[in-house]
């Protein structure tokens, strides 16, 4: 790694202060941005350490209302029975990072802003790996585990565990920075970045994302993940859904696929589908056509429009409790 | 956050610069993700920290139940600094990407990849390698298990695997299939000793084997 400084901030105030200087990174359970550092993917001059700062770590339910600090780790949110009993597709999602290492070292926060696995933009040509002449090297390359839903040139993926989760649930992403607190779905965490240099998620400069909030109340959420190995890896595909309505018809159906595009995905088709529906094998097969419509898989990744029609019926097939 | 890592964190503070650490005394829960604790925290203790590196700073931290002190730049990691500075070379450098587990150690009792882990950021907490966990002559129920089962063939992933495997043991003294490979989900074996991993943990539901 090259050099550079560190700050131990003691509030949130100050972090977001230290923040807002050019070259400093937020630095959470380190597991992503000290692999990035060592590959000189990313540089930066001084890391904006998070693990002392009070305020960022912890879990509350209050009412339906699920508060979780962003520095919490991922075993600290698996190990809350009260957070899981509330949530239990949330165990799915974090089960989903599967090294225990991983779960005692990384956080919430560090999960939905991990940057892209991309394997060109880990050799450092950057997000949108575009050659000297323009073409792109993920289309014209190896792209098994890139966009099934590319936007432009942005053709990686959105590698967060918790964020279809999160977004099928419609959660708040809060958010402090120099002008204050904002409050944003999470999917507004998120954008296709197109134009070199541009990043991935929507934080300005010195602003800080603190926690996270859900109405884990009312609704039935499932996550279902396709997986090439069970252990250390990514899934290939995700669906998250969450359903409300009471009695057999689903009033309203949030479907949102991971891994599909650069941004956590929401299916809005397949949602209205279900919308005022009985789930049935029927239904359920429609909805999961609608997910992947408009899919434009590229030339080594037809795969996944399938593997994202599976993940949709059994995630709905779990929320419903049913064998689909 | 548990007591513990409160703790941890307070002594870690001041471990760093010699205790700046009055704004930890305000409540945590309560404010959570209102702004409450940061905003009265801002307000006892307004002034930013200083930033340290990139030259070496001085730290402690406890390994193996010693206390050390050294002086670190901020870019090495928790395993570079116990390999190379402190001489304790059980963690073993292996992808260095948080992706096989051969570094693995605890901390505060944790299972964490030492790679991926900055030493200063390990300040004021609790080190355990798999030389902590016992010794050739007084090894730990662990280690003689591994040796029992064969557990390992060229021996780069054992120190990693067998402290992960004490930590799955400290939490599931008898563990189901299925928190076996959750459990030891995060360590590789090129040689394929899997066998006799499993044959170690799987001995531990008869009490054969702790993690304590």
């Amino acid at each position: 790694m090259r050099p550079f400084g560190y700050a131990a901030p003691a509030t949130v105030d100050q972090a977001v202060g230290l923040l807002e200087a050019e070259g400093s990174e937020a630095l959470a359970g380190g597991t992503d941005l000290l692999s990035l550092l060592k590959d000189d993917v990313e540089r930066v001059d001084r890391l904006v350490a998070l693990r002392g700062v009070p305020g960022l770590s912890g879990i509350e339910l209050d009412g339906g209302m699920l508060r979780v600090g962003a520095m919490t780790t991922l075993q600290e949110l698996r190990d809350d029975d009260g957070a899981i009993a509330a949530l239990p597709a949330l165990a799915v999602a974090i089960d989903g990072v599967a090294s225990p290492q991983l779960r005692a070292m990384g956080t919430v926060g560090g999960d939905l802003l991990q940057r892209p696995r991309c394997w060109y933009y880990r050799r450092g040509f950057g997000l949108l790996a575009l050659a000297a002449d323009g073409r792109s090297m993920v289309a014209d390359g190896d792209n098994r585990y890139h966009a099934i839903f590319p936007e432009g040139e942005a053709r990686f993926v959105n590698p967060s565990s918790l964020a279809p989760l999160l977004v099928a649930l419609g959660a708040e992403a809060v958010v402090h920075g120099p002008a204050g607190e904002r409050r944003l779905p999470v999917e507004a965490l998120y954008r296709a970045p197109q134009a070199a240099g541009e990043r991935e998620n929507t934080l300005a400069p010195g602003e800080l994302l603190v926690g996270v909030e859900a109405n884990v109340e009312g609704s039935r959420s499932a996550v279902y993940e396709v997986r090439q190995r069970r252990a250390l890896d990514w899934p290939l595909m995700a669906a998250a859904v969450s359903l409300t309505g009471s009695g057999p018809r689903t009033e309203r159906a949030r479907i949102v696929l991971g891994h599909a595009a650069p941004v956590p995905h929401v299916a809005t088709a397949a949602a209205d589908v279900l919308s005022g529906q009985e789930l049935t094998p029927e239904t359920v097969a429609a909805a999961a056509n609608a997910a992947v419509e408009g899919a434009r898989p590229m030339s080594g990744n037809r795969y996944k429009v399938q593997l994202a029609r599976t993940a949709v019926r059994r995630a709905l097939g779990r929320a419903a409790g049913m064998e689909i | 956050m548990t007591d513990d890592a409160k703790r941890s964190g307070l002594s870690r503070r001041s471990f760093l610069r010699g205790g700046a650490a009055g704004a930890l005394s305000g409540g945590l829960a309560a404010g959570l993700l209102t702004g409450e604790a940061a905003g009265a925290a801002a307000a006892t203790d307004a002034e930013a920290p200083d930033t340290v590196g990139p030259g070496p700073v001085e730290i402690e931290l406890e390994v193996n139940g010693a206390t050390r002190r050294l002086a670190v730049e901020p870019r090495v990691t928790l395993l570079d600094g116990l390999r190379d500075r402190l001489d304790v070379t059980g963690p073993k450098r292996v992808c260095d990407r948080g992706t096989c587990g051969a570094c693995t150690v605890l901390e505060d009792g944790r299972p964490i990849y030492a790679c991926s882990r900055l030493m200063i950021e390990s300040a004021g907490r609790s080190i355990t390698t798999v030389e902590g966990l016992g010794s050739p002559d007084a090894m730990h129920d662990v280690q003689q298990a591994f040796v029992e089962n064969d557990a390992q063939q060229c021996g780069y992933c054992t120190p990693g695997f067998v402290v992960a495997t004490a930590a799955l043991l400290a939490r599931h003294p008898a563990p189901s299939e299925q928190e076996i490979e959750a459990g030891l989900g995060g360590n590789l074996c090129r040689c394929g000793t899997y066998k006799g991993i499993r044959a170690v943990v799987e001995g531990a539901g008869g009490g054969g084997v702790s993690g304590g």
